[in-house]
């Protein structure tokens, strides 16, 4: 039942403008609903109904509504509003985190109204839009519910109906639950697993009967969910590190090769990183993130991860926490770092889809976009932490999964990145309180999603509050700084399961639930243990630190808590008021689950040539490259983040006068006070990957070394790190791409010297349709972090002044399989580039040392598009100057290529660099015999002209360019 | 004696390290107080000669820009900010810092002028480089007529006055307009994507008629070095000396006692 109350609800005052009204009317119109007037947008909020009016309107004139720019309308308990039959009521459903409503419960205290004590204003805020002329009120229901709210976390109602405050959560009994698996078959057990959503196979329940069976007790229910959190794909990585058989077949499906994996990550990935141990690694794959030096003295922590499932049900909800996660992960590095940069990708379905294309119960791919920035832009800004890097991938592999990686970096001294809690120490607690958000968040990412995912997994959905989460890294950097920590990490999939568990894994732990604060009463003990409610660390202290941690908390008013201790009995004990819920050996834990070797097989990739077209229209086929949606310009995303708070942006994701030359890597400045900083990249490459996952990912990875070794940072200290997202990796297919993948990353390191220190997998990105089943292409995210010592030794990719030579280095190949131009002109399957390894380290090593040394005014890579697209995104963000190229000019046989492979092709590890006349005879010093040309020069036109040995190919001038590329105004 | 800078904290506040570096390049001290602690010792407030409000979402700006904050400075600063004023002291908030100076009542203070700061127009968060004109009213800081980069980064920087036009008039005579949003060749302008926010009249900042009370919504703590500007410094947008100017004078207007 609903709680009656006050309604406040406020609108643009008449006169002012409401972009809102006009973007809700808009969204109505697509869904079919055209309103004869104007739609005003509002928010609205519920205040208790013992209230008086007089008081209600003091907190609606004082603090709620800007007395300049809205209008007040106040609604009493039992009053229908006037114009409510034309109004949408849009609120969050029961449990749902309001945090405009904590604000204003806190705020209402600072107003001293009589019979208000500090912090017991109730209050709830939703948004409202109302209909200035009449309308059907059915009609605006049914299409206000899907275009102005998200039926997964919200509700819709009308203004007429009765409105007041939701009524509790239901509650769950908190009782001591046994299981009977001793009497269980192997159908019940798994019964029993699709039941609780445990996300275990029938070998994982075979194991988990096993032990009771030994330890001669029945399992009780939160010792399963437990298991379940602990042993998930998504926190145990079982694919990956489990026993492989992987088979190449030939294009005739015939066997070629086989070998055999025993742990597939530590054997390919980690192998790579023990292998070249670098002095300059600090922590890798032991912590949230990996950590490498930046000084002597201070390191810097880069973590990226993924939040696709959540992402796919609410993508504003789902991409902001993944943000919000992955700066937990680099507050829950060693015993703190200091966030100082985001990095996002994203890759969603084609643009422009037709509803009715969709799969059932999927998000259009433009709504779906425009949620996950939202997201990232709402907590990041919140955060104060620059998102600087990232792309937009655009396939219609991912209509029904979208992929949604965020990544950050963050400072940290030295002193600080070993941490091991020690028995005795208190397991505190501290940040956000917890609910039921996110029950089940970690096995419901291990399992593909579904059409009725949206209804039946909303509770694996989490809404964020970033300024709890930024108070939460001013507690903690200053309790850091104050040496009151001997252990620190965040809790992510499995809440607090996962974070005491993997804290107390060598010494055990004892945990009071009953102690955990609640966002609202009537928790089940086992929901309180593993729920992944935002914004909450889990950290070890001393005892005697108690006292100073909680007057740090009381400044920044953030709520502490005394879970339980550390032991050293190994074990993992839940109690419940004094009382038993769970007992588990730490060993069993994380050590109990099977691993069955699985089948990989890999077909062939295609070995015929790429079609290069002889004959073509130059000019345009660039413009297309240009507005393809991989090259397009990200411009208007890009200025929605703040990336330059903190002021240490240096190499900006847009560059150039204007800022509409978009930028390879970009160089970040932790420390104002110091010169040194990082560069940082990415490297993505599906569309090579879905013919050949060993070329896609090697090409990824070379694309992220690129990157970063353009803007300046020194390819000898670059640190890796790997994000896989794949299809369901049970099935041999899916699996045996993965495999090549990881091959590919162990090679890339190797070569590179370029060690991953950190990484994530996210396996099952798959749709289920009835029987038909939809992966997503095989996609490597590779990101690169490398040490700038200098950040006054840094280039953008604009050109800088006329007269200055253009150079090519880099060999340019034939091979054009995934390439825009083969998507472009539909030239299909065929031969796809791959780096090599035995010359590129040499080359960015050359390349490296020229922008070191001065010599390079301006580089940039080619990626997508290739030369022609490259050299026109030079001449994008300069100021008034221009390009004029021969293509007869590539180093060696390669002006024989096909104009078309020579204007196109995407062959890696090549540059653009500009460098001075006076300075070229130095740059060929550093190249000696690695492969280069002088293909043109630096002019001031204004415009891109290429010719081939003197026949003119095209030309487009900056404007053209930039419409091409959809550069915003 | 170095002029002492008081830096409020508070849930939200963001861009606290790079205006502290700021105020410390030009030749402060800075000490930083969360608002709780100042709400239980407003008289802390005394030991300063500069009270300064970074950038931010104070309370996740969920009331609107500043709105929370505000109030308690309004209910539990008020007094001591008076004082501080009175006795020569200088006042300065950026960004989310200027939202709640002119939220609590602190600028402009022109008698008769309501005004407020709402959602650009874009009704989009809008991060740029933007160039501002000094006017006649920040002549004290800067030279009349320069140009000082800074960043834009807000999604509420819309200044919108109750009568318009015919306030803008009125904060002219007062002689509280400090700087406008300019284009390239330095003439103030209010178009996008010179001025991102759409302010009535290309309002960039707002100062008090002492001089001592300043506000604007571009960060000028972010253009500390040429290496940060959007061309490296190669001149489209100053020297890159601009910002660490804009703090000497802004240091230079505390004339407290203690400063004497």
């Amino acid at each position: 039942m609903q709680r009656q109350a006050w309604r406040v609800e406020l609108e643009p005052a008449s006169g002012r403008s409401d972009p809102l009204g006009e973007a809700a009317l808009k969204s109505l119109s697509a869904r079919g609903l055209a309103l004869n007037g104007p739609l005003h947008s509002g928010r609205g909020f519920l205040l208790p109904a013992s209230l008086e009016r007089e008081t209600v309107a003091t907190i609606a004139n004082r603090l709620l509504a800007d007395a300049v720019n809205e209008s007040v309308r106040l609604i009493a308990p039992e009053q229908i509003a006037e114009t409510g039959a034309q109004t949408l009521i849009v609120r969050r459903m029961s449990g749902v985190s309001d945090p405009e409503a904590q604000t204003a419960t806190r705020a209402i205290g600072l107003l001293d109204l009589p019979g208000i004590a500090i912090d017991s204003c109730q209050v709830e805020s939703y948004r409202c839009y109302r209909a200035e002329d009449a309308v059907d009120g059915e009609a605006l229901l049914q299409a206000g519910q899907r275009a102005l709210a998200n039926p997964v976390i919200e509700e819709t109602q009308l203004g007429n109906a009765p409105l007041g405050f939701h009524a509790d959560a239901p509650s769950r009994p908190a009782e001591r639950r046994e299981l009977p698996l001793s009497t269980m078959d192997d159908a019940t057990l798994q019964q029993l697993s699709a039941d609780m959503s445990l996300a275990l196979t029938l070998e994982e329940m075979q194991a988990v009967q096993a032990f009771y069976a030994d330890a001669g007790r029945e399992a009780t229910d939160i010792e399963l969910e437990t298991l379940a959190q602990t042993w998930s794909e998504h926190c145990k990585h079982k694919t990956l590190t489990g026993p492989v058989l992987f088979r190449q077949l030939d294009e005739q499906g015939q066997e070629t090769e086989r070998r055999e994996y025993s742990n597939l990550l530590k054997e390919t990935v980690f192998a790579a990183t023990q292998k070249l141990s670098p002095d300059w690694c600090w922590s890798v794959f032991r912590d949230n993130a990996g950590v490498i030096a930046m000084t002597e003295d201070i390191g810097v922590a880069i973590k990226v991860e993924t939040h696709n499932h959540p992402s796919a049900l609410d993508p504003y909800g789902g991409a902001g926490t993944g943000i919000g996660g992955v700066i937990r992960d680099i507050l829950g590095t060693g015993l703190g770092a200091r966030p100082f940069a985001a990095t996002d990708v994203f890759c969603v379905g084609p643009a422009g889809m037709d509803e009715a294309d969709l799969p059932p119960g999927t998000m259009s791919p433009d709504r779906i976009l425009d949620g996950v920035v939202g997201g990232v832009r709402d907590y990041g800004n919140r955060m104060g932490i620059p998102t600087v890097a990232g792309t937009v991938l655009r396939h219609p592999g991912y209509v029904a999964n979208p992929l949604v990686f965020a990544g950050c970096v963050g400072e940290i001294p030295r002193k600080y990145v070993d941490k091991a809690a020690r028995p005795g120490d208190l397991i505190v607690a501290f940040g956000g309180r917890t609910g039921r958000d996110g029950i089940h968040g970690a096995t419901f990412s291990s399992e593909a999603l579904h059409e009725e995912s949206e209804t039946i997994d909303a509770a694996a959905v989490q809404i964020g509050d970033p300024i709890t989460e930024k108070k939460v890294l001013d507690v903690l950097l200053e309790a850091r700084d104050a040496d009151l920590f001997t252990s620190v990490t965040d809790c992510g999939a499995g809440g607090f399961s996962s974070a005491v568990g993997e804290m107390g894994e060598d010494i055990g732990a004892e945990v009071d639930l009953e102690s955990a604060p609640l966002k609202y009463p009537g928790l089940a003990p086992w929901e309180i243990w593993i729920s992944e409610a935002q914004e909450r660390m889990v950290a070890a202290i001393d005892p005697k630190h108690r006292g100073a941690l909680q007057q740090l908390c009381d400044t920044h008013d953030v709520e502490l808590t005394v879970l339980g201790h550390f032991a050293d009995h190994q074990r993992l004990i839940l109690r419940w008021h004094g009382e038993v819920f769970g007992d588990l050996p730490m060993s069993f834990l994380h050590g109990g689950v099977p691993q069955p070797q699985r089948e990989a097989i890999n077909s062939a990739p295609p070995q015929n040539a790429t079609a290069w077209p002889e004959s073509f229209h130059a000019k345009e086929l660039l413009e297309q490259a240009l507005g393809h949606p991989s090259v397009a310009s990200k411009e208007a995303i890009v200025r929605q983040y703040d990336h330059e708070v903190q002021g240490g942006t240096v190499v900006k994701p847009y560059q150039g006068a204007e800022g509409h030359g978009p930028g390879d890597g970009t160089v970040l400045q932790p420390r104002l006070d110091l010169p040194q900083g990082v560069a940082l990249g990415c490297g993505i490459s599906p569309s090579i990957a879905l013919l050949d996952a060993y070329a896609g990912t090697a090409c990824a990875i070379d694309e992220a070394m690129r990157n970063v070794v353009a803007a300046g940072g020194s390819p000898h200290r670059t640190a890796l790190i790997d994000n896989f997202c794949w299809g369901d990796c049970r099935k041999p297919d899916r699996f045996g791409s993965l495999v090549r993948a990881a091959e590919a990353c162990y090679d890339g390191a190797m070569a590179l010297g370029a060690p991953f220190i950190s990484g994530k997998d996210s396996l099952n990105n798959e749709y289920r349709v009835g029987d038909e089943e939809f992966p997503i292409p095989p996609t490597l995210l590779c990101t690169a972090m490398a040490i700038v010592d200098d950040v006054a030794q840094t280039v953008d990719t604009t050109l800088q002044q006329e007269g200055n030579l253009l150079l090519l280095v880099g060999n340019t190949t034939a091979e054009g399989g995934g390439s825009v131009l083969s998507e472009l002109l539909d030239l299909g399957p065929s031969q796809v580039p791959c780096p090599s390894w035995e010359t590129s380290p040499a080359l960015f090593a050359a390349v490296h040392e020229g922008i070191r040394q001065g010599y390079v005014a301006a580089a940039h890579d080619l990626s997508e598009g290739g030369l022609s697209v490259a050299a026109a995104e030079m001449v994008l963000g300069a100021n008034g100057l221009g390009l004029e190229l021969d293509l007869a000019q590539l180093p060696g046989q390669e002006n024989q290529l096909p104009l078309a492979a020579r204007l196109f092709s995407e062959s890696p590890t090549r540059f653009l660099l500009e460098v001075p006349r006076e300075k070229i005879d130095g740059f060929a010093s550093l190249m000696r015999t690695l492969p280069w040309a002088s293909i043109g020069q630096v002019n001031a036109s204004g415009q891109l002209s290429i010719q081939d040995g003197g026949t003119a190919v095209l030309s487009l001038s900056q404007s053209a360019i930039a419409r091409a590329n959809g550069v915003p105004a | 004696m170095k002029p002492r800078v008081l830096q409020l904290f508070a849930s939200g506040v963001n861009c606290d390290r790079e205006l502290r570096f700021a105020f410390e390049q030009a030749g402060a001290t800075v000490v930083e107080h969360h608002i709780s602690t100042l709400m239980a010792q407003p008289e802390l407030v005394r030991d300063c000669d500069v009270f300064a409000i970074p950038g931010g979402f104070t309370y996740g700006d969920d009331l609107g820009a500043g709105r929370v904050l505000a109030l308690e400075v309004e209910r539990f600063l008020a007094d001591e900010l008076q004082a501080l004023h009175h006795r020569g002291g200088t006042l300065f908030g950026v960004c989310n810092g200027f939202q709640v100076l002119v939220k609590a009542g602190l600028l402009p203070n022109v008698h008769g002028v309501r005004l407020s700061l709402t959602w650009n127009t874009s009704h989009r968060f809008e991060c740029r480089w933007s160039r501002l004109k000094v006017e006649e009213a920040l002549g004290h800081i800067l030279p009349v007529g320069s140009i000082l980069p800074a960043v834009s980064a807000h999604a509420e920087g819309q200044l919108v006055l109750a009568e318009g036009a015919a306030d803008v008039a009125r904060l002219e005579q007062a002689g509280v307009i400090a700087l406008r949003y300019a284009d390239a060749s330095g003439e103030a302008c209010a178009d996008f994507p010179h001025c991102p926010s759409g302010t009535i009249d290309a309002i960039a900042g707002l100062v008090s008629t002492s001089g001592r009370i300043l506000g604007l919504m571009p960060h000028p703590e972010r253009n500390l070095s040429a290496q940060h500007l959007p061309d490296r410094g190669a001149g489209a947008w100053g020297t890159g000396e601009e910002g660490l100017a804009f703090f000497r004078g802004l240091l230079a207007t505390a004339k407290t006692p203690s400063l004497a």
